[in-house]
């Protein structure tokens, strides 16, 4: 590791969870302010909001609660991204609403993060919205959760309350597929477990929250071994300096590529070798995820844009028809064999819903079988028949090369999310 | 060798990519260029992204007529250096046409003008998608932007319909006449602009650093001296030593006491400050919802 301050920081993503009121705002309002993210201006802002509004407190989801219709309501209702940094890490926060129809919300904030918060109520206990919010997680490959049991103050700082909590979420959490669970007992409000030390809990002995955000190991949730490079851009400048440059711009996804390695061209089968790997000027020895790089190739083959690199000895699937589990986004329902249009990687294709299997219950993860629509926040394991073959990877093996989007050709919306099976 | 990305070089990877998922989405898209920190941080990695071809789209600059000389030339230099186009929107000629009113009073400010001139602009050269250098962190309304976001046919934001934007996956779909924004620095914070200006040595307009400049002290902001303000009763100007956090109209931008003339010093400042960047601009003060309603008219 470099000493070379700044320049080294790490960078991790986060989402947090819970239900309406579970103290989210609160939580993420206390992080910034005891890592003193928050500006005098900002803090002077909400001090004047807090008073209109006649809070007792300093109300620290003021912070985080942006547009105006929630300011009025009170509520959170839109995705919104928060930043705070340490001298370890910088902290990219998707602070998603808890409401019962947001699913959508957290689906889109999950899809970003390394890691999960979820709060739990210390007087409520596990409630089914806790469920709901770790499936989801699980469901979009997070590694690591860190449930905090908040609002320890109104239940007297007790262990017994937290380890029954605890308990009861190990239990829950064996139908998760998520490898690094942590429990921390916390007071957003006042400050308890968070960034500092509890004084009221002495026997709570583990990290505070900010110790366990800048500890978590995120660098093996990487994928380095299915090498992946989607094309997104022919770079070709036909200028005095580069007639004949051909490069390919992309950013890996997945795997290390260096000069000289045997790829395949996807889908024309088409094998060459790389030649060199460029960020701007500079011809790197090697490059892996998430890197942006332009590629040149051994021969001059017709590649365009939703082609993709692999490396000749270890291929992704290639097929048009595929399985996924499907989170629908949009008010509109899905069309009973529907077509719409798919974006997968640079790949852009038309598709048609060729069938719904089954429902999943969120909140115990049953699945529903029969005659049902698909409407905002259900999630449906389907399957999709596209109109040209895509070149995928499960999900679980990687998050971008098994990710997809649909989108309605009529109103340009997006209206569902895929993780490939 | 470590298989592991700074979160510099993590953020960059990611403007990158958005600029050239951009470019294959739309079909005319420019870059929206301030003048600021953020826009040349902008150019810079576009520049990145597409070479050895050049930066494949023009900048396009709203001149609001009250700009800081400073700012002008070091636009002119900058197009020429990076050999890009340069388009220029003037609220002057918005005003002469009667599609924009100069404000009243004796310091009209031409902020909100922008807008206007912006959307002719976009209009006038079928720029579908437009760069730009706002972060989410600058502003409360700014953390639910997307990316790519869209724009109806009057260039109108709509907090509460905009398109979920998941992973990697921008989708820039639009009917006829509407367009899109795009922010690929959307998740630096202003700290993170700075050290990447450092650690990539990227040129800056001699104002962000300290000089002396004439300037007045008016309700707690420093307003420079120039033809497009007029001193009120009691008021007189007064040479300090100053620097700019941001540049904007010079009606407007208020500078701070500062004598950081590095950009190391600069950085360290940044670090120790106790007001966010917008904090001295005069325009952001007037509501604590101003920035979201000047967004969904249309202002960037
Ligand atoms: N006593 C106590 N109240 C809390 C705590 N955390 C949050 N609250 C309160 O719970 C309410 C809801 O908090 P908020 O952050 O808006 O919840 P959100 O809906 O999850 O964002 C507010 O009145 C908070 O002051 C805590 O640790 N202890
Ligand atoms: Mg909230």
């Amino acid at each position: 590791m470099e000493t070379n301050g700044y320049l080294d920081m790490d960078l991790l993503r986060f989402t947090t969870a819970g239900s309406v009121d579970d103290g989210k705002s609160t939580l993420i309002g206390r992080l910034m302010y005891d890592t003193k993210s928050i500006f005098e201006d900002q803090l002077q802002a909400i001090e004047k909001s807090s008073e209109k509004r006649g809070d007792e407190n300093l109300n620290l989801a003021l912070l985080t609660d942006g547009l105006k219709a929630e300011r009025e309501q009170g509520i959170t209702i839109d995705v919104a991204y928060r930043y705070f940094a340490t001298p370890k890490r910088k902290f990219i926060i998707a602070d998603t609403p808890g409401h019962i129809q947001y699913t959508r919300n957290m689906v889109t904030g999950a899809s970003t993060a390394n890691l999960a918060i979820i709060l739990i109520d210390a007087r409520n206990g596990m409630i089914e919205q806790t469920c709901r919010h770790s499936f989801i997680a699980s469901l979009l490959g997070i590694k690591h959760i860190v449930v905090c049991v908040n609002k320890m103050d109104l239940v007297n700082f007790s262990e017994e309350s937290f380890e029954k909590i605890k308990a009861s979420y190990i239990d829950f959490s064996k139908t998760l597929n998520v490898p690094d669970i942590h429990f921390i007992p916390i007071s957003a409000l006042k400050g308890d477990n968070v960034v500092d030390a509890s004084k009221s809990m002495s026997w709570y002995t583990g990290s505070t929250l900010l110790q366990t955000l800048e500890n978590v190991q995120i660098i093996s949730d990487f994928n380095f071994t299915d090498a992946r490079f989607p094309v997104q851009r022919v770079i070709r400048p036909q200028s005095d300096l580069y007639p004949d440059f051909r490069g390919f711009a992309g950013r890996v996804e997945g795997g290390i590529f260096r000069p000289g390695d045997e790829v395949t061209v996807l889908p024309s089968g088409i094998s060459t070798k790389i030649k060199a790997i460029y960020q701007e000027k500079v011809e790197l020895k090697e490059a892996f995820s998430p890197m942006s790089v332009c590629i040149t190739l051994e021969n001059n083959i017709d590649i365009s844009r939703g082609d993709m690199l692999v490396k000749s000895d270890n291929q992704p699937k290639v097929d048009q028809e595929v399985e996924l589990m499907l989170c629908w986004l949009n008010d509109k329902k899905m069309t009973p064999k529907g077509k719409y249009l798919l974006k997968h990687t640079s790949n852009e294709a038309k598709c048609v819903v060729k069938e719904v299997a089954y429902k999943v219950d969120i909140n115990n993860l049953n699945k529903i079988e029969g005659d049902f629509e698909v409407s905002k926040n259900d999630i449906v394991k389907i399957t999709l028949k596209s109109a040209k073959p895509l070149f995928f990877d499960s999900y679980k093996k990687n998050r971008t090369t098994g990710c997809l989007i649909l989108i309605d050709e009529f109103s340009n919306e997006t209206v569902a999310a895929g993780m490939i099976l | 060798m470590s298989h592991k990305l700074s979160h510099l070089e993590q953020l960059e990877s990611e403007a990158i990519f958005i600029f050239r998922e951009a470019v294959e989405q739309f079909e005319n898209p420019v870059i929206l260029f301030s003048g600021g920190k953020d826009s040349i941080t902008l150019v810079h990695l576009a520049h990145k992204a597409f070479f050895p071809a050049k930066i494949p789209f023009p900048l396009l600059h709203i001149d609001t007529g009250h700009n800081f000389p400073e700012t002008l030339e070091f636009r002119d230099e900058l197009a020429k250096r990076y050999n890009v186009k340069l388009d220029i929107g003037y609220v002057q000629d918005s005003i002469n046409r009667g599609t924009a009113v100069e404000e009243k009073g004796l310091n009209p400010s031409r902020n909100t003008l922008q807008s206007i001139t912006l959307l002719e602009k976009l209009e006038e050269g079928k720029y579908d998608a437009a760069f730009g250098g706002g972060r989410r962190d600058e502003e409360k309304a700014r953390a639910k932007e997307r990316f790519f976001s869209h724009r109806d046919e009057f260039g109108q934001w709509d907090p509460k319909n905009q398109r979920p934007e998941l992973w990697n996956l921008f989708n820039g779909k639009k009917a006829q006449g509407e367009s899109f924004r795009v922010f690929p620095i959307s998740n630096w914070t202003e700290m993170d602009v700075w050290q990447y200006i450092k650690k990539e040595n990227i040129a800056l307009p001699s104002i962000y650093f300290s000089h002396e400049r004439s300037i007045v002290n008016r309700g707690g902001v420093l307003l420079a001296e120039s033809p497009y303000n007029t001193l009120l009763p009691g008021e007189k100007y007064e040479k300090q030593i100053i620097r700019y956090r941001t540049l904007g109209c010079m009606t407007i931008t208020g500078a701070i006491y500062s004598d950081a003339d590095t950009l190391d010093k600069v950085i360290e400042e940044v670090a120790a400050a106790r007001e966010t960047e917008r904090g001295n601009r005069a325009d952001d003060k007037r509501s604590e919802a101003a920035m979201e309603d000047r967004k969904k008219q249309g202002y960037f």
